[in-house]
């Protein structure tokens, strides 16, 4: 069998750590080959050894038979190995074509040669089926297209080696299914695919083989068809692990938040759109509505507005009753609302405070933790050791640990457990399993279910369609700042609420 | 990082601090006597010597001298230090300080009749002064958003201008013979303390004690109270800080008036302090801010830190004085001092060397991968960082195609 890469015995350590433990890693021309793993499995690590940034304490790399040695990602370029990057790399006020050539521009006498490369641009773009407009301003763009000109960028270089890094994060399902196809193309025109995940059913639908890291082990190589997803997960999690959420049925009660025709604008000079227009909804204690939207259609101005992090221009925003509209977001913060932000890291936690810190981020100031203006340092402490327990948030040195040395998944448990343990009447929850692995996926949603369950009303706001069908009683979709639908997750498909997420379905509720 | 816990862990950090402050002050000190070396090799041991122990030339007196000169560099210190622990950069200590000795100076001179109290009431006009001059900046930071260095440099210009100006129009304040102001009534001087009874023939007086407080209560405020939590946390993160409730426009304009507020207990404790020192109307910028600067940096801004980097500072000043004697010139010591900055402004580096090494050789000690079972604990090696590092790398792609 020809492989067109071969990681072998790969072994990279750090102070403390073994990132990668003699993982081997082989790639065969013209397959798709997925990388699966949890965060901190080593995915990164053993990526940034085949683009050289790293040197392996032991193991060695092969292209096409030939042992190599990677310096740098320069190196990487000329064996054919190219990347997608979860976040783009694209300069937003170039064009489509200027950012494709963008390092590689054909010059003759200090001169662009702009119609060469258009040319072949265009003829990538007509074999491979990915559409784009060469002159297009890539901020003018969608997600999807931007995408399609990282591409692009790679097959202008002539890598011969894709590697996609979590590229289905920020696409709708229709975008996905696209994508999919884009890669069963590329393969079969012999091009080899690295596609790094932990979606378990893009592995399923696109991809030959899977290997398997956990922990910097490497656990094995299995073929996707005959391998069900169960058994993939637990090579990646080491356990069982439960799709379906177990929930019982709601029993909704009095409405705790109440919308009514909150407008935002944007605050952009010279830009007068309305980011969130006329929205109006309720949220019940004892209920989970969920927001489900494509990233940026004013799910995170909606919610900053019912945090009070921005202002709404008109509009009012009633909590238990009471009109909260102009009240400050301490106000809102002690009256029943608990808020997992969308960034944890600009938000959610002063990444320099250790966590006992930030565990009363919104309480210092309270009786339980303040005397006459100074700290109760024994009360904070306690506290922490109690929710770190609860919680089970690992850290190097316990309570003290400063937050930014945590791993995210980490981090995101004290964002939970300080917003949980106050008690919300409301808990507004954005993204809150961004970047997380399986397990914590899990854990977060046993907590919002079980927060429900005790009577609070949980607004959740997700790009992740599954965790909006599985958590869901209700289902609100957001499109350009509006509600285009309101569904039961037992009465739509997936493939229904993409449809309304790309604005092509709207049913007002 | 900022004395939050009392973990062993904090002592070892703060023991880095230290080293890497020393490692600067040694290579400071070899740069200036390479200088010495330079310009006249015959007297350069000698020079070097007196750089080191001139402070003590005088015995007791040379002591004293070194604690008159820190008295308002530690409070120049504080007042950068503090702005630095709460995410701002206060290059306007200078002008707050020229702006509080003024306001000392002027009720030093005219409010005669308040007998004891005099030159406590002078004190804290110096104290008001610095913090309103500091809350020019502070507003235009937090509700115009226009940054605190900009806006700062700017209100140390205007302010010494005001300062000569009213000074040199002013026929109470002005003593034209000598172009500068007319000196305090006596009852405006700080006490002695008996200082000059330990210190004899110095002008220290009972200014170091009150800076000294001042640290102490910089310290506590810091550490130990709500206040400063807020304060650090909207340095630390100004949106975390508002999604926390926390009024942070209000926090930033409350950290500049106390930084403004110690820069001016600067300005009033040296000119109140009997020695002879008159606002001369020059076009020139008070050093003692500047030096703030050097004092906050090399004492990691940390008031203990400063209170000791202040000491430092003017003792090797004061070392620098007696350099006359063997033909060089004063200025080596401020060469000295800059490049002890220069390299303070590298312990970062330093510290993350040390630390890198220590953790090396734990390692090393108890045999690696004894210790991977916690694999959760190790975000930075492959969590977002590297990720990022890895776009960043891979994005230089192409060129040689």
């Amino acid at each position: 069998m020809d492989y067109i890469i071969e990681m072998l015995g790969i072994t990279k350590e750090f102070p403390g750590i073994i990132a990668n433990d003699n993982i081997t890693l082989q790639l065969k021309k013209g397959e798709i080959h997925a990388l699966l793993g949890e965060n901190g499995a080593g995915k990164s690590t053993l990526m940034s050894v085949l683009f050289g940034l790293y040197q392996p304490e032991k193991g060695s790399i092969k292209v096409k038979g030939k042992t190599v040695k990677i310096n740098g990602p320069l190196d990487a370029n000329a064996l054919g190995i190219g990347m997608v990057h979860q976040h783009f790399k694209l300069v937003h006020n170039f064009t489509v074509l200027q950012n494709i050539i963008l390092g590689v521009e054909t010059v003759s006498g200090g001169f662009l040669k702009m119609e060469e490369a258009r040319k072949k641009v265009l003829e990538l773009s007509e074999h491979y089926q990915l559409a784009v407009d060469p002159d297009a301003y890539v901020s003018d763009i969608s997600v999807g297209m931007q995408q399609r000109v990282e591409i692009l960028k790679m097959l202008y270089r002539e890598n011969e080696i894709l590697i996609f890094d979590e590229p289905t994060a920020v696409l709708t399902p229709q975008e996905i299914d696209e994508l999919m196809n884009i890669m069963r193309d590329l393969a079969k025109e012999g091009k080899s695919i690295l596609f790094i995940t932990h979606k378990l059913n893009e592995i399923k639908a696109v991809a030959d083989r899977c290997s398997v890291l956990r922990r910097g082990r490497y656990i094995g190589t299995v073929d996707v068809k005959s391998t069900d997803k169960e058994t993939m997960s637990e090579m990646m999690v080491g356990r069982k692990v439960n799709f379906k959420v177990d929930k019982k049925e709601a029993k909704p009660k009095e409405v705790v938040l109440d919308i009514k025709t909150v407008t935002v604008h944007s605050k952009q000079k010279g830009n007068k759109k309305a980011l969130v227009h006329d929205v109006s909804f309720v949220v019940k204690k004892g209920e989970i509505v969920s927001i489900a939207g494509i990233d940026g259609n004013g799910q995170s101005e909606l919610v900053q507005a019912i945090t009070g992090l921005i202002k709404c221009d008109s509009g009012s925003i009633k909590l238990h009753g009471e009109d909260i509209t102009k009240k400050t977001i301490r106000y809102r913060n002690i009256h029943g609302l608990s808020h997992i932000p969308e960034d944890r890291h600009k938000h959610g936690l002063v990444l320099e405070y250790t966590v006992q810190d930030n565990l009363v981020l919104q309480e210092y100031f309270t009786e339980k933790y303040q005397k006459g203006g100074f700290l109760k340092r024994d009360a904070i402490h306690e506290n922490a050791i109690k929710l770190i327990e609860q919680y089970d948030i690992r850290s190097g040195q316990g309570a003290v640990t400063t937050c930014r040395s945590m791993s995210g998944g980490n981090q995101q448990k004290v964002i939970i457990a300080r917003e949980i343990q106050r008690r919300p009447e409301l808990l507004v929850a954005v993204q809150p399993t961004r970047g997380l692995d399986v397990g914590a996926i899990e854990f977060v949603h046993r907590q919002l279910i079980a927060e429900r369950d005790k009577g609070s009303g949980v607004l959740l706001v997700s790009f992740e369609l599954d965790e909006v069908m599985n958590l869901s009683d209700r289902i609100l979709v957001m499109y350009e700042g509006e509600i285009v639908a309101s569904l039961k997750p037992d009465e739509v498909t997936v493939q229904e609420l993409g449809l309304y997420m790309a604005g092509s379905k709207r049913r007002k509720a | 990082m900022s004395g939050i816990g009392n973990s062993s862990k904090k002592s070892g950090w703060k023991n880095l601090g230290l080293i890497s402050s020393i490692f600067a002050i040694i290579i400071g000190l070899l740069v200036g006597f390479l200088i010495l070396l330079f310009s006249n090799p015959n007297q350069a041991i000698g020079g070097f010597k007196t750089i080191l122990t001139g402070a003590l030339t005088d015995g007791s007196k040379g002591i004293g001298m070194v604690l008159y000169y820190a008295t308002p560099i530690i409070c120049t210190g504080l007042s950068v230090g503090f702005a630095f622990k709460t995410g701002l950069f206060n290059i306007g200590a200078t002008g707050q300080f020229t702006v509080g000795a003024f306001a000392s100076v002027v009720v030093g001179i005219t409010a005669t009749k308040l007998g004891n109290i005099h030159w406590i009431v002078a004190l804290f006009a110096a104290v008001i002064a610095g913090a309103l001059w500091a809350l020019i900046p502070g507003l235009l930071k937090a509700y115009a958003n226009i940054n605190e260095v900009i806006a700062g440099i700017m209100t140390n210009y205007i302010g010494m201008y005001l300062v000569n100006w009213i000074v040199k129009d002013t026929n109470a304040l002005f003593n034209m013979l000598e172009n500068r102001s007319k000196p305090v009534a006596p009852t405006a001087n700080i006490p002695k303390a008996l200082l000059d009874q330990i210190f004899k023939g110095s002008y220290v007086n009972a200014g170091i004690i009150i800076a000294v407080i001042a640290a102490i209560i910089i310290y506590i405020i810091l550490n130990k109270t709500t206040f400063g939590y807020e304060l650090k946390a909207v340095g630390f993160n100004r949106d975390a800080s508002k999604y926390a409730g926390i009024n942070e426009k209000k926090s930033i304009v409350w950290s500049m008036v106390i930084s403004g507020a110690l820069a001016g207990l600067g300005g009033g404790l040296f000119y109140l302090a009997g020695s002879g020192k008159y606002i001369e109307v020059v076009d020139e910028l008070a050093s003692a801010g500047f030096d703030g600067i050097s004092v906050a940096l090399l004492g990691l801004s940390h008031p203990i830190g400063i209170l000791l980097s202040a000491i430092f500072i003017a003792y090797i000043k004061q070392g620098g004085f007696y350099l006359q004697l063997f033909e060089y010139s004063g200025e080596i010591i401020d060469i000295i001092i800059a490049v002890i900055i220069y390299f303070s402004a590298f312990s970062m580096i330093v510290r993350n060397f040390i630390s890198n090494r220590e953790r090396k050789r734990k390692v090393d000690h108890i045999g690696g991968s004894a210790q991977i079972p916690a694999p959760i604990n190790e975000p930075s090696d492959y969590g977002s960082e590297n990720e990022e590092e890895i776009r960043e790398a891979t994005q230089e792609e192409g060129g040689d195609k």
